[in-house]
């Protein structure tokens, strides 16, 4: 549907390099970077407020490169959100029907129905220095949303955020692309948000796209030394989960809390325990596991292993390898407990 | 500051008094001395020669500041959002006209418009659009510059044109600021004399009158069209500010 084509641009201290990628009807796709990657350059390239210096931009086949932001049809959210502050709530949402000269029986119907699923009907009337952060949010995605965008852009949208609302925006997030059904662009620094929303991701990095590919396959492949230290070598499972016990690769894990259906969880690599024998404790995930390689960093090293069909990396220091002797092909007991999991 | 030693504010408020007190003080006075002058007063809101410079003043000075917004807030928009060669330069000119006796500005008007402009109504407000209009332009592109560029684009991306975006977002998210430059406008307009002396001393307006009738009559016969003056700027001047304050406040 969206489709960047070697996109370049010089801007201010960005540097942006033969960016290519394409996002897919119905995808939520994430491009994952730390700040200072150039990732807001590229939202605004792709929602016309900036023009590349090379390459293009398709939508649906089109070239829009140089369309200007209005003819797009792109819905676009800034980091702060960008609320209209001298309008209320309802003509910030009710701006774009309002342009589409759409009658204003249906502007009030549409405005009210979208508040209604974001659950931002009793603000309609506020103006938008009066709300919190998560409520500005929701805000700024039913004006995005109400105008049935191609693809919703979408910069940073949880960053501003306490930990406790972006957990719970983030869930519903979820559950408006289900009833809604867009296609959404979404650029964060944030794993969580990625793994947790993401159905591919593209990695930048420097104002380059590294690696694009699926959740898992970004996180458990990184494409470079490069990719792997900026995700900071995480463990990403997937697998289905019935209670508490999660199936991945005909492994079963013992989950920290109940989960249904298709999830991530994630596990540092310092939270896997390593040893020659069994340790036999109830709480603990505990499964025979071969070395597939060493890697040395220093003081520490980084150990590949296989369950199964399941790929794991685990931190233990240099002496510890040395003295239980794990070398490459080497069988190993992994255990880690069910609390170390972070499910997504 | 709220220590008992903090005597430096005291100090700076005690020296910076001074200036409050002088412009006050001839305020107060003129306005006291006229009150024992009432007659004086009364027979000067009589002579139609005085409402009738009283008229021009207002006229001219209310369509200066509309001329000044009409062609001020574009290029304020445009210093604020648009980055060119020679935009340093504009900046510079757009300011040029308070570093240039007033006098001088007569002079150059005159020199250059001549005849087109001498003893009119145009020359009037062509003298005060020179002299005031740097207060309207510096103010609209101060308002655009407080304007999130940002929520322009959001406008853009929802389908607003570049045009309906800046209507329906940056100018009335400016709109206060805009309107407290034309009201500094108006009363630098109102206020203006030297250049208005040489370019069009006819039609008469109040501030050149006061003048006349000094040079004529003596401080006693110039003294009630000054209060009368001074009285009029400032209700405009307050209750325009006064509504520009609670337009932003809303």
């Amino acid at each position: 549907m969206l489709e960047v084509k070697s996109v370049s641009k010089d801007w201010k201290e960005f540097r942006l390099r033969e960016i290519s990628f394409d996002v897919s009807e119905g995808e939520h796709f994430i491009i994952l970077g730390p700040s200072g990657a150039g990732k807001t350059v590229l939202l605004e390239i792709i929602a016309g407020i900036i023009e590349p210096d090379a390459g293009s931009v398709l939508l649906n086949g089109e070239d829009i490169t140089h369309w200007p932001p209005e003819r797009r049809g792109l819905a676009y959210i800034p980091q702060n959100y960008a609320l209209f502050p001298h309008m209320s709530v309802f003509d910030n949402i009710a701006f774009g029907l309002r342009l589409r000269k759409l009658p204003k029986a249906d502007v009030e119907r549409k405005v009210r129905e979208i508040a209604e699923v974001l659950g931002i009907a009793h603000l309609l009337h506020r103006k938008p220095k009066t709300l919190s952060g998560g409520e500005s949010q929701r805000v700024a995605i039913a004006r995005a949303l109400v105008v049935e965008p191609e693809l919703l852009l979408m910069d940073e949208p949880f960053a501003n955020l306490d930990v406790q609302t972006r957990g719970k925006l983030i869930n519903e997030m979820k559950r408006w692309k289900r009833e809604l059904g867009f296609t959404a662009l979404h650029v964060t620094h944030s794993f969580e948000e990625a793994v947790s929303l993401g159905d591919r991701v593209g990695v930048m990095l420097d104002g380059r796209l590294v690696q694009v590919g699926s959740v898992r396959e970004v996180f458990s492949r990184p494409s470079s030394e490069e990719v792997a230290r900026f995700l900071g070598f995480e463990n990403i499972i997937e697998g289905t989960a019935e209670g508490r016990v999660l199936r991945s690769n005909g492994v079963e894990i013992e989950l920290p809390a109940e989960a249904r259906g298709r999830v991530r969880v994630g596990l540092r690599p310092e939270d896997i325990i390593l040893s020659l024998e069994p340790i036999r404790t109830s709480a603990r995930n505990e499964f025979k596991a071969l070395v597939e390689s060493v890697e040395e960093l220093g003081p520490l090293v980084r150990i590949h292993l296989r369950i199964g069909g399941l790929h794991l990396r685990a931190f233990i220091t240099r002496s510890s390898m040395l003295e239980m002797g794990i070398t490459k092909g080497r069988e190993v007991y992994v255990s880690f407990k069910a609390s170390a999991l972070h499910v997504f | 500051m709220g220590t008992r030693h903090d005597y430096t504010l005291y100090f700076f408020a005690a020296i910076g008094s001074f200036l409050v007190v002088y412009i006050a003080l001839p305020l107060l006075v003129i306005l006291a001395k006229q009150a024992s002058d009432f007659d004086m007063l009364l027979r000067a809101l009589h002579d139609a020669y005085v409402i009738e410079a009283l008229r021009n003043s207002l006229l001219t000075a209310t369509a200066t500041a509309l001329i000044a917004l009409l062609f001020g807030v574009p290029l304020g928009y445009v210093l604020a959002r648009k980055e060119f060669p020679g935009k340093s330069l504009v900046q510079a000119l757009v300011d040029v006209p308070i570093v240039i006796p007033h006098s001088v500005v007569g002079i150059m008007l005159l020199v250059t418009f001549s005849s087109a402009i001498l003893d009119s109504y145009t020359g009037i407000i062509a003298a005060m659009l020179f002299v005031s209009a740097p207060f309207t332009i510096n103010a609209a592109r101060d308002g655009f510059l407080a304007v999130d560029e940002g929520l322009e684009h959001v406008a853009r991306t929802l389908g607003a044109s570049r045009l309906r975006a800046f209507f329906s977002v940056a100018l009335p998210m400016a709109f206060p600021a805009i309107a407290s430059g034309a009201i500094m406008t108006w009363a630098r307009a109102i206020s203006e004399v030297g250049a208005i002396l040489i370019v069009a001393y006819y039609p008469k307006t109040a501030q050149v009158l006061v003048m006349e009738y000094f040079n004529n009559y003596g401080l006693r016969a110039s003294r009630p069209i000054s209060v009368i003056l001074i009285v009029m700027s400032l209700t405009v001047f307050v209750i325009l500010r006064w509504l520009v304050g609670r337009k932003a406040n809303a």
